[in-house]
Formats: structure tokens, C-alpha cells, sequence
């Protein structure tokens, strides 16, 4: 094997059980999580095979997707929902897996929960029947979605077969600006490359705005790997992971967690490690980041005009179709533009550092008499953690409320639909044609441009809010 | 979960000239509540071919009776976005075969191929061609041969070939799922669970 080897090619190789010639490779999968859409036909084929789940212990359980946010402690209304709700939690009573369903103090969004508990771990793979399982890889882990057959060969192999995906290096040096978040380094990213110019490739990120950002921050980061058509990103662990999983419900403790270090400070992509693709972009040029059509890739700085047609490296019809829809122009600016809704949440930023962000904005003012806002915490411990550092009073002053734990509005499973027509500023991850409900039109952004929305009721730039405050 | 095998498929097909057709497209989220796989057809293209009030959308593609077949062919970058194998089932249960594109996102592409639908990459100029004869004529018919892994125009005989992986092109010409493979080999996985760190 070649001495100068990725970090995504040492946690991979060490991975493969059996490696099929001309074929994929046969790969283990150490941590396995389970919500409650993309699983029930999983266990239907176990059953229908009469086989069984392989490591319990491997495998946890949530309800997130299809979960209402608020009054969850009453039955669950929509019967469909229920009895989903009801399959998984049968389920992983019948089979040994560990199961934190509605109610239950470590309940939370799928993405959010894996690295709270320390379950998610540096040089791990990790899958999940969603596509933003990508999120566990600012550990160091490989992780990625897979589809509802795979969950069940995991389920009852705690393995999948898949082909090795090409490598991919995104490098970012330079200092970010003001009110520049992680959200929008990666939204930039993606506007970039297109919401296809990864496909097929693993992303590793590296450079210097990685390495300064908080594991949250990493998180958004590695979260949208998956909209720029990659499989998964992941960013090589440093100290601030370490301290970050140290001492957490499933992090390996005492001599177990001394073993562990010796593996994880190998990974790394060795000095002169070679990768398929590298890409360098420049931090210090990003701004502020707001999308205008229907898919990731549409994405600009917010004081920038919406791009023409004959700009686009694409389809006109398919660009102008997705304007239609938003009833946007082209060469319209963004700012000023009137919003409806706000919808604060998901697994790309619903963490406490989202929360404290949004809560920096709005304190000291009112939320727009004409905005609808969702505040989504993307678990428990999240919600637990914005009572107790004040925020939740900051931002009942503001006249916003908190809902409980769940995707809610990200994917509008539940009752938590935009309307049709209405222009949503959200800090979730697709803006799709009817994503947030049908019809609905949304506009991605990171939790300062969503809060300054909320307060003026308009696409606002968080920098002119942020400079009154220290003007 | 068994699915018909796959060897010559001729069809006419239904043209979706669009690119970024993303999985929410596909099927929207709010009919991902079933619990088993069964009627998602129904729901294939849901707000793209019905009104709110359940009325057919009469311009779009699959309400127009003139196109029929078990190929769809859909614009670059087709079945971006979430994971949800409810697409490639949708595709399937609705009876489409195999799905024609310049450009497939990765996880729906490896959902297709778990299911029995098979995914047909093409050049863009190739993809054009096919558009091309589907609008000269809506029942044109096209040969897609595994074995041989080409596509045909059947009326220009023009012919392109397609890759894939031969792994899973000898599971598609015999309708094998990939986790009877895994089964088989369970006491290697469990040796090589043994010797993991984490």
C-alpha cells in the first residue's frame, strides 16, 4: 500500500472487509443511525428474510423527520405519522436497539444527537438513510446517506458494498469577514462548483478556515457536502475534536480512549498525499450568503443582483424555470426583497452556537409584525442549553418562540409547511421547488441573515445591524 | 427485495427535459409516511402533475397519453438531493425501467441499481439526439442492451455505449440484491469486526 495515503484513504482501506474484483468493496460500517422514514421497509425485508440485526449495539434509533414540534407530548395527530412513529419504536424493541424516541431527553434531529452522545468519532464510518449524514465528517469520520436497501444490509450485515469514491481536496486560507459564518463559506462553495461539481468525489476540506472553525461550524460545513453532489466531506481531527468528544456517553474512556488517541492522531492526508481534484478558493473574498432559485448551487453574496440567464453555465430554460417559480427577475437585487416566513433549525444549523448567532442579532429588538418565525432546536440538549445560557428569554423579548426538537420546516414531513407562495429565509439545506411545503419558496442563508430578516421583515444584510450595535 | 431482471429493453420513451431533477421532485416529503413499499407511482412527479385540488396538470409529461414507455429520460444532474430510495421505487413501481440522463447524482444512482432500475449515462450530445427523436416522433423506440451495455435510437440506429459496473451488471441480468452477497459472507465479517479499533 502507497505510504502517502489521504485521511480519506485511511479510514476507508482500514474499512474494507473484502474487495470484489472489477467490483465495489465490501465495507464496514461502525455506526449505524436509524430514523423512522427511510427504515420501516428496512426491517420488512429483515423480517421477510428472517434475519436479525447483526450489532445492536452499533445501531441507534431516532424520531426527528416526521415529528411534530410542538405539544409532543400529546398523541401524535396525523395517523400515518403515528404509525411510523410506531414502527420504528417496535422495531427497535424487537431487534436490541437503543431508541430515543419522542419524549426522551436525548431525542433530537439524527445529525445533531450522533456527535452530542459521542457517537460520532474521529476515523468511524458512519451511515444513515439520509443524504446529510455527511455532517459526522467534521470528526474525521467517513460518513455518508444511503438508500433504504442499504440500511437494510447494514441492519443485518453492518455492511454495505460500495465503489471507492474519488478524491477531492477543497482548500480555503485567508480570514473571514464579519458576520461571515460557516454557512455561508459553504453555501459560497457550492455556488462555486454547482450542486453537481462533486459528484462522485469525497471532499476533504483543509486550509486555514477550517482548521479556526468550531466543530459546529464544521459540522454546517461537512453537513452540505452533499449539495455539491459529493458523497461526504470531512476535515482531519485536531485538538479541538478531541476535546470536543472527550468525556461524551459513548466516547471510549480510560485505557480505551488512550488506544483510540493513538489511532486518530494518524489520521491525517500524509504531506504529500495525492488527491483526483484540488480546489482553493480564497476566504477573505466571501460574504454574507442568500439563494435565489431552486437549488443549492443558486447562491450569492447578499448585496449582489440576481445573475442573468445568459451568465449561467446551464440550461436557460431549466434557470429560468426555477425564477418563474420564485417569481424572481433576472438582475433583481436581494436585499430590501419582503419575506414571510423565518425558519431557524435543522441538522445544518440547529446547535446552540446557531441559536446564540440569531440571538446576537435579534437581542434589543422586535421581531416584523408580518414574519412568521420557526425556531427549531435541533435536539434537546440544544434546547436545554438556549434556556440556560438566557438565550430563550432574549428571544421571547424579541417576541419569538421556541418549538420542540425535530426537521420540522427543512423538509415539511410534518405540519410545519411554508404556504404557497410565501418567501421563507431559512437556515436549513435545500431550497427545492416545494421542499418546505408546496409551493413554497425559500431563500438559504445562515442563522445572521435569517435573524436579520425576522427583525426587518426583509432580505437585510446582518452587517448594517451588527455595526449599529458597535458604531 | 426481489425486482424483474434486466437483459434487452425496447421501449418508447417519456422526455423530461430538465436538469437538477432533485428526489424532492421525484416524491415529495409529505408522502413518505408509508411503512411499506407499495403505491409510490402514485405519488411519482406529485406537485409537477397535479394541482392542489388533485386535478391533473395537463402539460406535463406524464399526463400527455401520446408518451408512453419504460424509459425516462431526464435533463443532466438528475436525482440530486436527499436520499430517499422512494424515488428509484417511485420510478420502478410507476413502470419505468430504466432512466436515461447525462449526468446521475450518486446516491440515486446506487438506489437504482439496488432496485432494479436501470441508470443509463449518456453523453450530453447523445442525450440531445434522443430528445430530439422523441420530439420528431413520440413513439420512437430505443433498444438499451445490458449484455452489450449500449443504447440505440432505433429509427437512426445510432448507438451509444453506456458504462457499469460489472458487479452490479451481473446482478441486474439476474435480479440479485447485494445483501444476499453480504449474508453469505457473514463469519468474514464478524473475524473482521474482532480486529476493529472502534
Amino acid at each position: 500500500m502507497s505510504e502517502r495515503r489521504t485521511l480519506f484513504d485511511k479510514v476507508w482501506d482500514s474499512h474494507v472487509v473484502r474487495k470484489i474484483e472489477k467490483g465495489p468493496d465490501v465495507l464496514f460500517i461502525d455506526r449505524h443511525l436509524v430514523h423512522e422514514v427511510t427504515s420501516p421497509v428496512a426491517f420488512l425485508g429483515l423480517k421477510n428474510r428472517n434475519s436479525k440485526v447483526l450489532y445492536p449495539e452499533r445501531t441507534f434509533a431516532t424520531a426527528d423527520h416526521n415529528t411534530p414540534t410542538i405539544n409532543q407530548h400529546l398523541p401524535v395527530k396525523d395517523p400515518l405519522s403515528a404509525n411510523q412513529l410506531k414502527a420504528l419504536e417496535e422495531n427497535a424493541k424487537e431487534y436490541g436497539i437503543p431508541y430515543w424516541g419522542l419524549g426522551h431527553q436525548k431525542n433530537g434531529i439524527v445529525h445533531v444527537i450522533g456527535p452530542e452522545n459521542g457517537i460520532t468519532l474521529p476515523g468511524v464510518t458512519v451511515v444513515c438513510g439520509d443524504s446529510h449524514t455527511s455532517t459526522h465528517g467534521a470528526f474525521g469520520a467517513i460518513a455518508f446517506g444511503i438508500g433504504t436497501s442499504e440500511v437494510e444490509m447494514v441492519l443485518s450485515t453492518q455492511c454495505i458494498m460500495q465503489v471507492k469514491p474519488r478524491k477531492m481536496r477543497i482548500t480555503i486560507d485567508g480570514s473571514l469577514n464579519k458576520a461571515v459564518t460557516p454557512k455561508d463559506v459553504a453555501l459560497y462553495i457550492i455556488s462555486q462548483l454547482s450542486t453537481s461539481g462533486a459528484t462522485g468525489y469525497f471532499v476533504e476540506y483543509a486550509g486555514e478556515v477550517f482548521r479556526n472553525m468550531s466543530m459546529e461550524g464544521r459540522m454546517t460545513v461537512c453537513n452540505l457536502s452533499i449539495e455539491m453532489g459529493a458523497r461526504g466531506g470531512m476535515i482531519a481531527p485536531d485538538e479541538k475534536t478531541f476535546s470536543y468528544i472527550k468525556g461524551r456517553e459513548f466516547t471510549p474512556k480510560g485505557e480505551e480512549w488512550d488506544k483510540a488517541m493513538a489511532y486518530w492522531k494518524s489520521l491525517y492526508s500524509d504531506a504529500d498525499a495525492e488527491f483526483d481534484k484540488e480546489v482553493v478558493f480564497d476566504g477573505s473574498v466571501i460574504e454574507p450568503m442568500i439563494t435565489y432559485g431552486t437549488n443549492p448551487g443558486m447562491g450569492i453574496g447578499i448585496s449582489s443582483g440576481i445573475p442573468t440567464a445568459e451568465s449561467m453555465d446551464g440550461g436557460v430554460a431549466t434557470y429560468r424555470k426555477s425564477l418563474e417559480y420564485m417569481d424572481f427577475k433576472e438582475g433583481d437585487a436581494m436585499l430590501g426583497k419582503k419575506i414571510d416566513f423565518v425558519f431557524l433549525g435543522s441538522c445544518t444549523n440547529g446547535r446552540i452556537e446557531d441559536f446564540r448567532a440569531f440571538a446576537e442579532v435579534v437581542k434589543g429588538r422586535k421581531k416584523a409584525d408580518h414574519v412568521t418565525a420557526w425556531l427549531v432546536p435541533g435536539s434537546h440538549r440544544v434546547e436545554e442549553a438556549i434556556e440556560k445560557e438566557g438565550i430563550l428569554a432574549i428571544l421571547e423579548e424579541a417576541g419569538f418562540q421556541l418549538r420542540e426538537p425535530g426537521c420540522s420546516a427543512c423538509l415539511a414531513m410534518n405540519d410545519d409547511k411554508i404556504p404557497a407562495g410565501k418567501y421563507a429565509v431559512s437556515t436549513s439545506n435545500r431550497n427545492f421547488e416545494g421542499r418546505q411545503g408546496p409551493g413554497a419558496r425559500t431563500l438559504l442563508a445562515s442563522p445572521l441573515v435569517a435573524a436579520a430578516a425576522a427583525v426587518t421583515g426583509r432580505v437585510t444584510d446582518p452587517r448594517e445591524l451588527m455595526e449599529l450595535e458597535t458604531a | 427485495m426481489a425486482y424483474d431482471k434486466f437483459n434487452v429493453l425496447k421501449s418508447s420513451a417519456v422526455p423530461l427535459p430538465i436538469e437538477n431533477v432533485d428526489t424532492d421532485q421525484i416524491i415529495p416529503a409529505r408522502f413518505l409516511k408509508a411503512t411499506e413499499r407499495k403505491g409510490f407511482g402514485d405519488n411519482l412527479f406529485r406537485d409537477w402533475r397535479y394541482h392542489p385540488d388533485n386535478s391533473p396538470k395537463e402539460h406535463f409529461v406524464l399526463n400527455n397519453p401520446i408518451y408512453q414507455g419504460k424509459i425516462l429520460v431526464g435533463g443532466k444532474n438528475f436525482g440530486s438531493g436527499s436520499s430517499r430510495e422512494h424515488a428509484a421505487w417511485a420510478i420502478y413501481d410507476y413502470g419505468f425501467r430504466c432512466v436515461v440522463s447525462s449526468f446521475f447524482a450518486d446516491i440515486f444512482r446506487n438506489n437504482c441499481l439496488n432496485i432494479g432500475v436501470l441508470p443509463v449515462q449518456v453523453s450530453p450530445a447523445f442525450l440531445q439526439k434522443i430528445f430530439e427523436a422523441i420530439e420528431k416522433d413520440p413513439k420512437a423506440e430505443f433498444t438499451i442492451d445490458l449484455p452489450s451495455q449500449t443504447i440505440t435510437i432505433d429509427a437512426s440506429s445510432e448507438q451509444e455505449e453506456f458504462d457499469i459496473n460489472p458487479y452490479k451488471k451481473e446482478n441486474m441480468l439476474n435480479g440479485y440484491d447485494d445483501i444476499d452477497y453480504l449474508l453469505s459472507m457473514k463469519d468474514e465479517i464478524e473475524d473482521f469486526a474482532g480486529g476493529l479499533p472502534l
